[in-house]
């Protein structure tokens, strides 16, 4: 069986893992990071969606063997100790989220959007979202969501 | 009642727990000694099993047990409401069993459950049992189903037919203000299957424990009590105090939460069985086999016209695909979810509905959100418009023309239907008007007219809506055919210190309540909303409920709440009265003060909070405590509407559909917290226009889902929405205490048909006179109807 | 979803994941995994190995070289999107790569992994033919080189032998006055190409001296070239009367695919239109 060492929301785990333990399922089951969720099984839906190293990715679609050596960040450690992440404020103030099901995987995919465009259009909003079903705002309010958080970290900078 | 909170968007306190990932869903939960199922299922539609053999499976290190349809097929899922054929005999209503030993009706249908040491065993020896099937032809189209020859999903249920059922006039009635008709709009149409894909898969851990004697099922679910209910009554026969149901946080519902499934009961089972713990979670891919569809409707309907535009008759033959196997509310949604509302917002004065609902060899099918209404809302709404253009006429003076004059419902009576129902309170003219002034409109059409000239194919649809919410009266809906009462349950316990814990036997996942509930009690004690705690979702904490639907949470919830706050305020009044030696009735409650009329004389809240759990000085005859519960069974349905308005682009060369506008008015009567509402109207939206032009559950010949994945079947994202423009107008329900109507299917309700009567218009514009395009509009199907 | 019982190898160098290959037949060469690994939890493939190439490091990266670009075949999506190399001189480049799938799909899928897999749909085979493209592959008997066009030669079917790993792509250096573009028509729950067309038009003086067009999702047998469509343009004025009448001719002969989204008829007539509107692009028209 592969060992891996993964450092995960700043703390380093080592572990033997199954070759087809999938990177979500290292997550939830292993490491009991709950917050990083399962909506499909086609790579489609982005609930799962982690930082790998800082970018992005479907931890569904990933063997946690792939993920060997690498830094993770997961919703639970998007927040710098009490104090919430922009995007995390922006979904609550904007009310970016309902059932809360899609809401980790779409901050943090709005995350690397931001990282990579701190100040995109609506329309760069919603492209970068396009991996991101939620079934419950229609988007509008998520969007919303990004812009506040965009302009909070830009009157930060 | 203080307006502190009411009327106000307050942020949510339910949020900071999903914002950081410290939601807990059904599949977080995991206790000690969990074992895993993994579900074998039909691959077929329709076909006879031979032979199921296990033992390899059964041989496999950590494999703990399999059930097959020998051991547990004697068990069943019921259905909730029934409803009768036109003749009175029974409607047809054969067995659900939990895991099927004889014949599999639908792609999906379980067969075997394999518990294992983990997830991957439990699969893994799925893989190893082998089924001999015999394949039978199958058949998924309801119209199809009844024709003579076609095959019987359940042998001893003729043409496939679970029930004839009609409403409205007298058919002759009908038929006869038709053949008066100076014109008569004709629509053949299907409001197609959908799969509601609310983002959390379904998720079942069934656990029971020895010492005690006693279950507990966590589930994904929008009515733990409901579940619990079936589930002991009708399909275990367990002791309902001995089993304990939670719904924990849910990742939506849509309608699709509400039902009890086999699922449910096979994990309580096996938990009994194993004498472990049992968790269950289905697969996308399973959800679309499983999940209870919404819709399937094909539907001829006739609207007639007098010279002048008037509305003299409506007349409709539908055909309503069931699935499979009734699931729990699924007879009730073509017919009094959806008969019901045939009247629309319009003074139509006869209308007759012919309804057949149907076996076929697919997914059962049942409410989705909207449930019947949208099915309803759709017909009447197309018709409006597609008669305007086929009259000549404007689509809006065409509906200000029929529309039934406003009534507040309490110096003006309800509005009585030609179709049992009676409206509560209403005024359609003000939602349209407003729409128009929102699209602008004129400069709308001159903008139409300049595109089609340059060659750009812009259209308007219009769609004015009702609905029926807050389901419901439970005497009524009893007589007609529920098989469980509709009330709502709502206890409010003041702690000593005066914090007030609120149990509500409504489900939120995704609405909200913990907010709104909050922000309603606040107001009515006069406490800040940090000192409520809003508790749902524990069978064994609240003490009965029948959970979140039909826009029924705030009006039917709500209201059980605020009686059990007039009750505390009662009592309290009491106790300060004595405590301040004055007449109860002298005592006032206002900002969390009793005072005595006209003085200066007042306890707080809190005071009399412990008063009543430190009852020293106390009044003579009254008991301690300050803590009530309350049911509320409400006198009527509410009824929602309002004017949804899309503006569509359509591209001439390819067919493909842009929604460049969307404007919503809705009418939801009092408004508890507006960005909440704006929310429901939003997510609403959304799936509306999903149905419009990208989502439909599609067969082929042999009953296989040929989109039953993420990769083929298309919901709304991100960059195929535009921002909604939204606005409301407020007509309170006259009979309910917070004057509420309800907001969570409206969205869904009034957008599908806008959507689609905007495409049409837009062909139209161009010369293309089109009646219908089937939905969802695809790019390929614009197209081909502008060849 | 859980794929069957796998054991997993990560190769450090293009050799080793040779070696590794030859040893073990049934085993599945691992890029960025997100056309494998999804197949593997449907159980639709189950190799015994997989032989991660992720992270050898002669195997990403992106350079210029005798005027044109050459990429490792485990560079990612993203990594290609985001080169300014490629974004100055390849828009074909950037304008298909940035349609493919989502963010999160593209910081890890690679351009390796998505020709070798040639899904009738994809986006790179159109760009790289319509570019000239070339694929370096290597095996145990040794590297060579196959022009994109000779690469895809099917329905998931490439020219890769048995033991072949893609290793490099190389992007010739573009004509001077050429111009490439990407048109896609989505299908939009996969996102995949119902149609996608890449076009590279080269003029001179307002004539077109060099036209290559390639269209992906039209055709069951995946990306081809479209010559006839070339042929149409090659010495008439860029002008729309030209490139209409040039891509009335898209995609005639050809094998139609078809799904529940779009029929033989519809996609061929799709084929047209956005074989019209990738040469306006390609045209500045």
């Amino acid at each position: 069986m592969p060992k891996i060492t993964v450092t995960v929301n700043g703390t380093q785990h080592t572990h033997e893992v199954e070759g087809r333990l999938l990177l979500v399922h290292y997550l939830r089951d292993v490491l009991g990071l709950t917050g990083t969720h399962v909506g499909c099984d086609t790579s489609s839906c982005g609930a799962c969606t982690i930082h790998l190293n800082g970018n992005a990715v479907k931890s569904c679609s990933m063997l946690a063997a792939q993920a060997d050596g690498a830094t993770i960040t997961t919703i639970e450690g998007l927040a710098s100790g009490d104090e919430l992440h922009p995007l995390q404020v922006g979904f609550k103030e904007e009310h970016g989220l309902q059932c809360g099901f899609c809401t980790p995987g779409m901050i943090m995919c709005a995350a690397d959007l931001l990282n990579r465009n701190p100040n995109p259009t609506e329309q760069e909003i919603r492209e970068g979202l396009e991996g991101n079903i939620c079934r419950c705002t229609g988007y509008h309010n998520i969007v919303r969501a990004v812009q506040h958080a965009a302009g909070q970290l830009e009157a930060a900078s | 009642m203080s307006n502190k909170f009411i009327g106000k968007s307050v942020k949510r306190t339910e949020d900071k727990r999903f914002i950081t990932g410290k939601g807990r869903y059904t599949d977080d939960i995991n206790l000690p000694g969990m074992t895993h199922a993994y579900i074998l299922r039909s691959p077929y539609a329709h076909a006879r099993i031979k032979s199921i053999d296990t033992s390899a499976a059964a041989a496999m290190q950590g494999v703990v047990t399999i059930m097959t349809g020998d051991e547990v097929g004697h068990y069943g899922v019921p259905c909730g409401w029934q409803v009768n054929f036109k003749n009175g005999d029974t409607m047809k209503e054969p067995p659900h069993p939990l895991l099927v030993k004889d014949k599999v009706r639908h792609v999906g249908d379980a067969v075997v459950m394999v518990v294992a040491e983990s997830r991957e065993i439990a699969q893994d020896a799925a893989e190893a049992i082998i089924i001999n099937y015999e394949v039978l032809p199958a058949v998924t189209d309801a119209s199809k189903a009844v024709e003579a020859g076609a095959p019987l999903v359940h042998d001893d249920v003729p043409n496939n037919i679970c029930f004839d059922w009609e409403i409205g006039n007298p058919k002759a009635e009908v038929d006869e203000a038709m053949a008066s008709a100076a014109h008569i709009t004709t629509l053949e149409f299907v409001n197609q299957r959908v799969s509601p894909n609310a983002m959390e898969p379904r998720s079942y851990i069934g656990h029971y424990d020895g010492v005690y004697d006693k279950y507990t099922l966590y589930t994904s679910t929008q009515n733990p009590h409901l579940i619990r209910l079936l589930m002991c009554a009708f399909v275990l026969g367990l002791p309902e105090h001995k089993v304990r149901v939670v719904g924990p946080d849910v990742g939506g519902g849509f309608g699709s939460k509400i039902y009890h499934y086999t699922e449910e009961a096979l994990v309580t089972l096996a938990a009994k069985k194993t004498g472990r713990p049992v968790k269950w979670t289905e697969t996308r891919s399973e959800a679309f086999l499983t999940d209870a569809h919404g819709r399937d409707h094909v539907t001829k309907a006739e609207m007639g016209f007098d010279g002048d535009g008037k509305i003299v008759g409506l007349r409709i033959k539908t055909f309503a695909n069931l699935g499979a196997y009734l699931s729990t509310f699924s007879t009730a949604v073509p017919t009094y979810l959806h008969g019901t509302l045939l009247q629309g917002v319009y003074t139509t004065p006869k209308i007759h509905l012919e309804m057949t609902c149907v076996f076929t060899n697919t997914t059962a099918v049942d409410a989705y959100r909207g449930a019947g209404r949208p099915e309803a809302t759709y017909l009447l709404e197309r018709l409006l418009d597609l008669s305007a253009l086929e009259m000549g006429v404007d689509p809006t003076e065409l509906r200000l023309k029929n529309f039934i004059p406003a009534f507040d419902g309490i110096t003006q009576p309800g509005y009585q239907t030609n179709v049992a129902l009676q409206y509560d309170s209403g005024n359609y003219h003000g939602v349209l008007q407003r729409g128009l002034e929102m699209l602008g409109y004129e400069d709308f059409r001159k903008a139409q007219n300049e595109a089609a000239a340059s060659g750009k194919l812009l259209g308007v649809g219009f769609s004015t809506y009702i609905e029926a919410c807050g389901i419901a009266p439970s005497a009524v809906v009893g007589s007609l055919g529920a098989r469980a009462g509709l009330y709502e349950v709502g206890q409010v316990r003041v702690q000593p210190t005066g914090k007030v814990s609120v149990f509500t036997g409504a489900h939120s996942h995704g609405q909200g309540h913990e907010t709104t509930f909050a922000q309603v009690v606040a107001d009515r004690l006069g406490i800040p909303m940090e000192d409520v705690d809003i508790i749902h979702g524990d069978s064994d904490t609240v003490a009965f409920g029948m959970g979140t639907y039909g826009s029924r949470s705030l009006a039917v919830g709500g209201s059980a709440i605020m009686k059990s706050l007039d009750k505390i305020i009662e009592k309290g009044a009491k106790i300060a009265a004595h405590k301040l030696e004055c007449s109860p009735d002298d005592i006032e409650f206002a900002d969390g003060k009793f005072t005595v009329k006209g003085t200066d004389k007042s306890l707080g809240f809190g005071d009399i909070a412990l008063t009543a759990y430190v009852p020293h000085v106390y009044p003579a005859n009254l008991e301690p405590g300050l803590d009530f519960s309350s049911f509320y069974d409400p006198t009527n349905f509410t009824y929602p509407f309002g004017c949804h308005i899309a503006v569509v682009e359509v591209d001439k060369e390819t067919g493909a559909t842009k929604v460049k506008r969307f404007i919503a008015v809705d009418d939801v009567g009092n408004v508890i917290n507006p960005m909440i509402v704006d929310g429901q109207i939003h997510g609403g939206v959304a799936q509306g226009i999903g149905q419009a032009l990208l989502e439909g559950v599609e067969f082929d010949g042999n009953g296989q889902i040929i989109n039953g994945s993420y990769m083929d079947y298309a919901m709304p994202r991100a960059d195929d929405l535009p921002m909604f423009e939204l606005d409301r107008q407020v007509t309170p329900c006259p009979h309910n205490p917070l004057g509420v109507k309800g907001a969570g299917e409206a969205g869904c309700i009034g957008s599908t048909p806008a959507v689609v009567n905007a495409v049409i218009d837009a062909l139209w514009s161009a010369g293309h006179q089109v009646k219908d395009i089937r939905m969802p509009l695809t790019p390929e199907r614009v197209w081909s109807a502008m060849q | 979803m859980i794929p069957q019982a796998v054991d997993y190898k990560r190769a450090g160098s293009v050799s080793e994941a040779i070696s590794l290959l030859a040893e073990n037949p049934d085993a599945k060469i691992l890029a960025g995994g997100h056309s494998l690994i999804p197949a593997m939890k449907l159980r639709l493939n189950s190799p015994s190995l997989l032989i991660d190439i992720a992270r050898i490091p002669e195997l990403r990266y992106i350079e210029v070289r005798d005027g044109g670009v050459a990429i490792g075949a485990a560079s990612t999506h993203h990594d290609i999107i985001s080169n300014a190399e490629i974004q100055s001189r390849y828009g074909v480049m950037i304008e298909a790569g940035e349609l493919i799938g989502d963010t999160q799909v593209r910081n890890v899928g690679t351009l390796g992994g998505s020709i070798a897999h040639a899904d009738p749909s994809a986006d790179w085979p159109a760009a790289l033919i319509a570019l000239n493209a070339s694929i370096k592959v290597e095996g145990p008997n040794g590297a060579r080189e196959i022009p994109a066009t000779e690469f895809f030669l099917g329905f998931f079917y490439t020219a890769l032998e048995e033991g072949e790993i893609v290793t490099e792509v190389v992007l010739p250096a573009p004509a001077a006055g050429s111009r490439s573009v990407y048109r896609k028509f989505m299908q939009p729950a996969s996102r995949f190409a119902i149609v996608g067309c890449a076009a590279s038009v080269t003029i001179d003086g307002g004539t077109i001296t060099d036209a290559t067009i390639s269209l992906t999702g039209v055709s069951a047998d995946g990306a081809f070239l479209d010559e006839a469509v070339g042929a149409a343009l090659i010495g008439k004025s860029a002008s729309l009367e030209t490139i209409e009448a040039a891509a009335n001719a898209a995609a005639e002969g050809v094998e139609l695919n078809e799904d529940h989204y779009a029929s033989k008829a519809y996609r061929k007539h799709l084929a047209k239109v956005y074989t019209k509107r990738a040469l306006a692009g390609a045209c500045g028209l």
